[in-house]
């Protein structure tokens, strides 16, 4: 029987491109086999020959071993037995994945349930019984390529610096649509293609590969960590890893793809945490958002990417409580953690604009799952909004103004400020609002640059925007929770995020933004969905707490948000612009529990400089979106919903922040 | 007359063949084995035959020693009937593999009475079966000599 005309000509390669390899593959498959019972290793030599594979056999592990450490790059896939006399199978295992990190199928005749179950816990692709069927042979191929597909997602690197650019191209692409598998898909194929490339083709496009190893790594991590996440350029970090024959090439695309890995996390998180559901419906919620974002800031702080301590900080600040959640580590200032928070924010905010000014009143409660009582939804909403809201106004002025912005703004909210204009008011603003609360000091130089912008809105701008903020801070956070590690890692990418165009192009139309930007965060789409509701809401509250003073505030945020919730919302927005925004306000103020400390500090600034020519500058934002102007002419009102809003947060108990986000909660919205 | 030896000698290859699957000495593992076997890798079944008899003997031979000892290691004796019970099922040796498992299972007990029986009808299995492969390729090859080629076993129960 001849077994290898079916492998030679497998026309259904997993790649896609037209590259020879992809026709010939699975064959050429270089495979390491390691059994000690020599009648075994011949048939399974035997057999993955007739699969058409290379196979190289080896009696003892030892020697596997020095076979794969000499020819890292030698081998796609090892099979080994469990049982060998010199070295048991799984320690075999242990040192393949954590040197080469190859994929490693275990082969035994022993098929009890805990042998397999050490396989799987020691990594291992695949555990196959003895005696091993060709048919289970054929198909071993599939583990070298989810391997690949998931270490390009993991930060394995293909060593070339245009692999690594075509990888990530294909992996922006992919990571932009809605589909996380769509994304691995493509990347896979891409990296697939490229590794084929690298492998089969030995003249051309062969580049010494570098295997990212997990020491490596970590010393990437290490100089990344050292650098500071905004500041880890590949050059510094090749210098401060000092390892010989790594290029700074090399770097560079191991770094990009770590970027892309933590912006897939954030992502993934998101999804996982069902943001959507998790926000509104219960803590879960928020806490799937926290164990996943959990996840993510173990994952990024161990990268040393996470601002940790930032996160934590802004959530202790904003929710009032402290920042034992946070659990990660904060290498960067605290305020570069907090733009980062704030970039993803504020890009949420610009889409919550963005869809306040385009979309009719929308059931803002859509996707989001009705279990959260309505008042939690509002709170959320709002605040999200809020935030959404204020980020976006934020940004651009405090981006020049606010060093504390000056992450955050990174490129886009220069450029509002610009456009919309850099006051002094701002920074005065800042200084003072930042101070208390950290969150609130992001927001607060983040909107106080907002307002500045806008002139005299300045305090309004800024009370507004520490309303915001700090309302939209336990939604933000919520948000940030869940895609928590976004924010942090973010940083640096969101400056290569598109949405600088947004603010560039939009101009003074912040809101507009949200719908243009951020392509590239999942989580934000996710969050969009709601936060978009929520902005509306906050705006509207926004709004309408302009014509009223802190008083009136105060007074309208007690009212319940539950009013706001109901359906009530998209007439709620339309009304406003009448005056409606303040309970709607209000509901967002009652979100953020932490946020009273943060609106207190805020009430104080609002309660300064509130006036009605706040509200004439709100207008000049150049929000395209009517409705966002009103927000912002309203944000003399922002001093009212300030103060009402601080008024209900101490009316709030200290959170229950029973979404056990790190540190950040919604606090009112209790599942 | 070559003709009618060959074929004489291809059917009594066939029944043969099929006999020790009946009886249980060989199951469809080795009908893989035969399968890897083609123009480029003739003797493949041969050779893996072999192998697997120096290696069982030699398995054999420690397992004799190790259960001989005073002070019996009844880890290193699993290990030995692990790896016997792996190649005799690589080869389809099921017998074989039978005895084995039932071996193991005596080693884990530590039951000493029961694994030294369980060694003597390894070693009984062992036995036949080797008989039995080495006459069936003692059949392959006269086919193979005569001009024959070596019929694949249908199963037609």
């Amino acid at each position: 029987m001849n077994l290898g005309n079916g492998k030679g000509s497998t026309s259904s390669s997993p790649l896609k491109t037209g590259d020879a390899v992809s026709d010939q593959f699975p064959a050429g498959l270089r495979v390491l086999v390691v059994d000690d019972d020599p009648t075994c290793l011949m048939i399974l030599e035997r057999m993955l020959r007739a699969c058409l594979y290379e196979v190289t056999k080896c009696k003892r592990a030892e020697v596997a071993l020095s076979l794969l450490r000499e020819n890292k790059n030698g081998f796609d896939i090892v099979l080994s037995d469990v049982h060998m006399p010199d070295m048991d199978g799984f320690k075999l295992l242990e040192h393949i994945g954590l040197e080469m990190d190859l994929p490693v199928i275990m082969m035994s005749a022993d098929d009890g349930k805990s042998v397999v179950m050490k396989g799987v816990t020691h990594g291992a692709c695949d555990y196959l019984i003895k005696p091993v069927r060709i048919e289970a042979l054929k198909n071993i191929w599939q583990h070298v390529i989810r391997k690949r597909k998931n270490g390009l997602k993991d930060v394995e690197q293909s060593g070339s610096v245009e692999e690594g650019d075509r990888l990530l191209k294909g992996c922006d692409d992919g990571d932009y649509s809605s589909s996380v598998n769509e994304n691995k898909t493509s990347k896979k194929r891409r990296d697939e293609e490229e590794e084929g490339d690298e492998r089969d083709d030995s003249s051309t496009l062969k580049k010494p590969r570098v295997v990212w190893s997990v020491e490596l790594h970590q010393q990437f991590m290490a100089a990344v960590n050292q650098l500071g996440i905004d500041k880890a350029v590949p050059k510094k970090i090749l210098e401060l890893m000092n390892v010989p024959g790594l290029t700074r090439e090399n770097v560079a695309s191991h770094l990009q793809k770590y970027r892309l890995y933590l912006r897939r996390l954030s992502g993934v998180s998101q999804q996982q945490g069902n943001l959507n559901n998790s926000f509104i419906s219960s803590q879960d919620a928020t806490f799937g958002a926290t164990s996943i974002t959990g996840i993510d800031l173990q994952t990024l702080s161990v990268a040393g990417q996470l601002p940790a301590q930032s996160l934590a900080k802004l959530q202790a600040a904003g929710l009032g409580r402290t920042t034992a959640k946070a659990g990660v580590s904060m290498p960067l200032s605290d305020q570069q953690n907090l733009f980062s928070f704030e970039n993803p924010r504020l890009r949420f905010a610009e889409r919550s604009l963005h869809h306040l000014s385009n979309s009719k009143p929308i059931n803002l409660l859509h996707g989001i799952p009705t279990n959260m009582e309505p008042k939690q939804l509002i709170n959320l909403h709002q605040s999200t909004q809020t935030l959404g809201n204020l980020n976006m106004r934020v940004n651009a002025p405090a981006a020049q103004n606010n060093p504390l912005l000056m992450q955050m703004a990174q490129s886009q909210p220069r450029a509002q400020m610009r456009s919309e204009n850099a006051d002094s008011h701002v920074t005065r603003f800042p200084s003072s609002l930042v101070q208390p609360i950290v969150p609130n000091d992001i927001s607060n130089g983040v909107l106080g640059n907002g307002i500045t912008g806008t002139s005299n809105i300045t305090t309004a701008y800024n009370t507004v925007s520490q309303n915001s903020s700090l309302l939209s801070f336990p939604m933000n956070q919520t948000n940030e929770m869940s895609v928590s590690s976004f924010p942090r890692r973010s940083t640096p990418s969101l400056t290569s995020i598109p949405t600088k165009g947004m603010f560039h192009e939009e101009g003074t139309s912040d809101i507009k933004g949200p719908g243009g930007f951020v392509p590239s965060y999942d989580m934000f789409n996710e969050l969009h969905h709601q936060k978009s509701h929520d902005w509306d809401l906050t705006n509207t509250g926004i709004t309408y707490d302009s014509s009223q003073h802190a008083n009136p505030l105060q007074g309208n945020i007690d009212v319940s948000p539950s009013v706001l919730v109901h359906q009530g919302f998209p007439s709620m927005q339309q009304s406003v612009r009448t005056r409606d925004t303040t309970s709607i306000g209000k509901a967002m103020f009652s979100t953020g529990e932490g946020i009273q400390g943060n609106l207190q500090n805020v009430g104080q600034h609002l309660n300064n400089p509130v006036d009605n020519s706040v509200r004439v500058k709100a207008e000049r934002f150049p929000d395209p979106s009517s409705q966002i102007n009103n927000l912002f002419s309203d944000q003399y009102g922002h001093e009212d919903l300030v103060t009402a809003f601080l008024k209900q947060q101490e009316g709030v108990g200290p959170s229950d922040n029973e979404l056990d986000f790190d540190g950040y909660s919604l606090d009112n919205i209790p599942v | 007359m070559q003709n009618m030896e060959v074929d004489q000698m291809q059917r009594q290859y066939l029944d043969y063949i099929k006999s020790l699957f009946l009886e249980g000495f060989l199951d469809g593992q080795f009908l893989q084995l035969q399968q890897l076997q083609d123009e480029n890798n003739p003797d493949f079944v041969v050779e893996v035959v072999s192998l697997f008899f120096e290696d069982s003997e030699r398995l054999l031979n420690d397992l004799t020693f190790a259960l001989d000892q005073k002070g019996i290691d009844f880890k290193k004796v699993d290990a030995h009937v692990h790896q016997l019970k792996g190649s005799s099922s690589s080869i389809g040796a099921q017998r074989v593999k039978n005895c084995c498992i039932a071996f193991r299972n005596f080693c884990e007990e530590q039951n000493i009475d029961e694994c030294l029986s369980c060694l003597q009808q390894v070693k009984q299995e062992y036995c036949h079966v080797k008989n039995k492969l080495e006459t069936l390729i003692r059949l392959e090859q006269q086919i193979v000599a005569a001009g024959g080629s070596i019929p694949t076993m249908e199963f037609s129960f």
